[in-house]
């Protein structure tokens, strides 16, 4: 075998059990990649001694017959994700030096079923950002590179400051750029506006934020506990299956966590749609829509009809009223969330000559700008006087969206294809600095589906005419992600497999 | 509620009378092994943090995670104060910043507490009580504890108390007086107590209140309020309102008006102080909690609860009155504490055998109460069994040993041996009553024989009988049964 990495999850999966391939090799190989894309920015803390540990007794355990259902995959944890001992601090500079005595429930049940972990993946601060550009740590860089570049000029740009270059998108964008260019099998992320989704989209890979619920939220770092979702980005739809199946589950310490056995998702994948309705809501077709997207969502509609659905226009008239009303609650949410950030427990601590300085100047110099906007933002519509006017009308905004999806679902509709993003993935530095609204609207498609704590899955669904990739949304039931994967399978082979961007970067 | 205060409850200002308005939040410490949220152990007295879980301390990704033992206690505590049951309810955080407070926000229920409106009859007096209004009662978080006494440059923090659940039990401004409210507080408290979801203890802070109090104009409107925050004493309750109301009747006697203020209690120098004005209150920018679903219990819950649920002290004193025909006074006295209560029942009932009710309620209220109230115990606290007790009674009903000798008895119980038999005691130590005519006879015609004058004296005046019975009694040790002695006197007298 030349090259392991180019194995999907599934595949090394197969090859592991087989012995064709062992799960040092393989991590090895990883570890190997890891190094030679650190330009890239995805990682920012690599754990090899824990990577090859983990190998080591995950072939003992192949040996014995005993292998997990992820026995041996190396994988990225996103920086969001208690990790125990290990540098945990969702890309923060408030928590400077945070290595947490616990482990999240979710990368535990990964390690319960034999993954090995090869380090932290950067993402924006807090999960706040599309473009992974507010990281403490410095933007990630997308494997694909900007239309007609060469590999000399991406090498150039990754030794400068990556300007032009394109972002992953955010906020599991060292998730998302580390799964693209092949340096995990899949990658744990989460989503709290789009931010598994919209990440996928712009790097060709499959992403799902399962049903509010479906995973455990113990270990996550908060930014909205109301939207946050855990969730895996993968290579392609099958593999997300197989992570999914291992990230998702009751969890006692997690009293918003859903109490129902887990299905075999990856039985989903292949399963025929014939006859599965789908609904196109028409209130996604926005004025002034890039016509590259409207085509790829129409182009998406034949392929699901030719394999045997019926495809139904659709109304979901809230709508236009999910942005707006995400950017109250979530930063009000985020406002208390990253109150205990202060300084006196743990990370950073700016001293001051009583405590309201050490506060003052803690979260200033812990906080990026985008931080520190959301929090004073969330502040502000939760202040007496303020609170009916905006947190209570984005509450009933949010009931009124739920509304719209049960009304559907209740007609018989099994999923609901969207767009994922606006357009393709932009450069780094070229948006939202004038303007954070204009970085806001990125995840127009995806927090609908978040304010009604849906599961959302982007698989890739082909390139742009610049040759970048692109995305479509499916949106399901509550708890029905096997539907999702069944769909989005047939999508990701109508599609054509898209090939990853060869490694340019080093 | 009562709006037609007695004359006698207000207060004399220079211009005239005035009513005092009180109202009390009282945070009680739920009784409970583990934190409202977290496993971390709740006992007291513990090195500073060594109960904080990682969700005490708010650490990263750290969840709350109700304890359904709290949820019981708070309606057992609902039950218990004639509640409404709210068989769904949410948790709100209310947002500020202190070192004490981890998460930066308290888990409070703001919006929809679990229990609703209740009430207390509270007894100012054998025939007069007053009905309290309660408001409402919430579950919350307790914060930690500042240690500013560590460092000469810093202070510490103790996260121990943090995460520990307290019930907010807000009344409605029903009390008219420090003592009317010095008795809620109380009565609340006895409760609680019986209840057991909460263990009262106002020395270690687990019960305290925030104390409301306006004055008025006899009959006018309601005046404006001030907060009195965390007092931690009945007394200093009463002494709060007492002062207060006499500083607002002041400044608007002065011409002033009064600013609806926190203030807080000194009571070393018999004041109150202002903390903050309205203007500085903090925005606590209360918002549903969205780590917790709504708490949700059906019906039967609150009935499985109920039907354990102990006699309450009203109920107890009532049944005390009317089985043991005690008198309110009595009742009231013997069922303040729960323990004290059980005490007496054991002691009227010891053996299958029902004994004089209200001796055993005398020698409980009477002598076991002034020794335990001298060691700082209660009644059940003293370690005198119960049925100690009862044998005296049996032993003076008996005519064995008079209530003097049992009195004494009781001494040598508390001076040498808690565990002793008093029949055994008056066994072995020769204590038994007289009642043999002869020896008191002669006992009594010594007596005469050496007293003559007095003897005419007492056919003159009957009422001197009264030396003869105590030089007899005297002359027997005390042994003598005294009305053995009285009649035998009143014959060769001839009175």
């Amino acid at each position: 075998m030349t090259d392991p990495t180019a194995l999907t999850l599934a595949e090394a999966r197969d090859a592991l059990v087989a012995r064709k391939l062992s799960s040092l090799e393989l991590t090895q190989a990883y570890l190997g990649a890891m190094e030679r894309a650190r330009g890239l920015n995805a990682y920012i803390v690599e754990t090899p001694d824990q990577a090859l540990d983990m190998a080591r007794a995950s072939d003992a355990r192949i040996g014995k017959g005993e292998a997990g259902a992820l026995e041996g995959l190396p994988i990225g944890v996103k920086d969001l994700y208690a990790t125990k001992g290990v540098h945990t601090q969702a890309c923060s500079h408030v928590l400077d030096g945070f290595k947490p005595t616990y482990e999240s429930t979710v990368t535990a049940q990964l390690w319960r079923d034999g993954a090995v972990m090869l380090g932290k993946l950067n993402m924006d601060e807090f999960a706040m950002g599309s473009s992974n550009e507010t990281s403490y740590y410095g933007p990630v860089a997308s494997p694909w590179l900007p239309p007609n570049w060469s590999a000399a000029q991406g090498r150039a740009a990754l030794a400068a400051d990556k300007r032009g270059l394109l972002v992953p998108g955010g906020s599991s964008g060292g998730s998302a750029s580390a799964v693209s260019a092949r340096l995990c099998l899949a990658a744990t992320a989460s989503d709290t506006g789009g931010s598994i989704r919209q990440p996928a989209a712009f790097t060709g890979t499959c992403g799902i934020k399962p049903t509010y619920g479906r995973c455990s939220r113990y270990g996550m770092v908060a930014f909205a506990s109301s939207l946050d979702q855990a969730g895996p980005i993968a290579r392609n739809v099958r593999d997300a299956a197989i992570m999914l199946r291992s990230m998702a589950g009751h969890d006692p310490k997690d009293s918003t966590c859903y109490d129902a056995p887990v299905p075999d998702y990856e039985a989903a994948i292949g399963r025929s749609i014939k006859g599965f309705k789908i609904g196109v809501p028409r209130e996604y077709r926005l004025d002034g829509m890039n016509p590259e997207i409207e085509k790829l969502w129409g182009q998406g509609v034949e392929w699901l009809r030719a394999a045997g659905a019926d495809i139904v226009d659709i109304s979901l008239p809230n709508t236009r009223h999910a942005l707006p009303a995400y950017y109250i609650v979530a930063p009000a949410e985020a406002s208390s969330n990253l109150a205990r950030y202060d300084g006196v427990r743990y990370g950073l601590r700016e001293p001051g000559n009583d405590i309201a300085e050490l506060y003052e100047k803690t979260r200033a110099a812990g906080f990026g700008a985008e931080v520190r906007r959301r929090v004073m933002i969330g502040t502000y519509v939760l202040s007496a006087g303020y609170y009916d006017a905006y947190y209570v009308r984005a509450q009933k905004i949010r009931t009124l969206i739920k509304r719209d999806f049960e009304t559907v679902f209740a007609d018989g509709v099994d999923a609901i294809l969207t767009p994922a993003t606006p357009s393709a993935a932009f450069g780094i530095g070229e948006k939202g600095s004038a303007d954070p609204v204009e970085m806001y609207l990125n995840d127009v498609f995806t927090v609908t589906v978040n304010m009604a704590g849906l599961p959302g899955l982007v698989a890739p669904a082909g390139l742009s005419a610049e040759g970048l990739p692109l995305g479509l949304q499916l949106i399901g039931r509550p708890f029905d992600e096997g539907t999702l994967f069944s769909l989005g399978a047939v999508m990701e082979q109508s599609a054509g497999r898209m090939s990853l961007p060869q490694p340019w970067w080093g | 509620m009562s709006t037609q205060a007695q004359h006698s409850k207000f207060i004399q200002g220079a211009t005239g009378d005035w009513e005092i308005i009180v109202g009390l939040e009282v945070h009680a410490q739920v009784t409970s092994r583990s934190k409202l949220f977290s496993g971390a152990s709740t006992a007291f007295g513990a090195p500073p943090n060594s109960h904080v879980s990682l969700v005490d301390a708010a650490m990263p990704g750290m969840l709350p995670v109700i304890n359904a033992e709290c949820v019981a206690q708070a309606v057992r505590t609902g039950l218990g104060l004639k509640a409404k049951i709210n068989l769904r309810s949410t948790f709100d955080r209310k947002n500020y910043f202190y070192p004490d407070l981890p998460q930066g926000y308290q888990i409070s229920q703001y919006k929809s507490p679990i229990v609703g409106e209740g009430e207390i009859q509270v007894d100012l007096t054998p025939d007069h009580s007053i009905k309290v209004g309660i408001e409402r009662l919430h579950l919350e978080q307790d914060a930690g504890k500042s240690l500013h006494d560590q460092s000469p440059t810093m202070s510490f923090v103790d996260l121990n108390r943090s995460g520990v659940a307290l019930m907010e039990i807000v009344s409605r401004p029903d009390m008219r007086s420090a003592d009317e409210a010095k008795a809620y507080v109380t009565k609340l408290r006895t409760i609680l107590r019986y209840i057991g979801s909460c263990d009262g203890d106002m020395d270690k802070g687990n019960l305290r209140a925030d104390v409301n109090v306006s004055v008025r104009r006899p009959g006018a409107p309601l005046g404006t309020r001030c907060e009195i925050k965390n007092v931690n004493s009945i007394r200093f309750i009463g002494q709060a309102i007492d002062v207060e109301a006499r500083r607002q009747v002041a400044i608007i006697e002065d011409g002033g008006s009064i600013d609806q203020e926190t203030r807080l209690f000194d009571p070393a120098r018999g004041e109150t102080r202002s903390l903050r004005s309205k203007e500085e209150a903090h925005d606590y920018r209360y918002f549903p909690d969205p780590d917790l679903l709504p708490l949700e219990f059906d019906a039967a819950f609150v009935a499985e609860l109920e039907a354990h649920l102990p006699e309450l002290p009203d109920a107890k004193k009532a049944r005390f009155m009317a089985d043991y025909g005690l008198s309110a006074y009595d009742s009231g006295i013997l069922v303040a504490e729960k323990e004290t209560a059980d005490y007496y029942e054991s002691a009227v009932s010891h053996g299958g055998v029902q004994r004089d009710a209200k001796a055993v309620a005398n020698w409980i209220m009477g002598d076991l109460s002034a020794y335990a109230n001298t060691q700082g115990l209660s009644v059940a606290q003293t370690e005198i069994d119960a049925s100690s007790i009862a044998t005296l009674v049996d032993l003076i009903g008996e005519g064995v040993i008079s209530g003097k000798i049992a009195k004494d008895v009781l001494a040598i119980i508390i001076a040498e041996d808690r565990s002793a038999d008093p029949r055994a005691i008056v066994e072995t130590r020769g204590l038994k009553q007289v009642t043999d005519t002869g020896a008191i006879e002669s006992a009594v015609d010594a007596i005469i024989a050496a007293n003559p004058d007095k003897v005419a004296q007492a056919i003159a005046k009957p009422t001197l009988l009264g030396w003869f019975v105590g030089q007899v009694m005297k002359s027997t040790g005390g042994k003598a049964n005294p009305q053995a002695v009285n009649d035998m006197l009143k014959r060769k007298l001839g009175v």
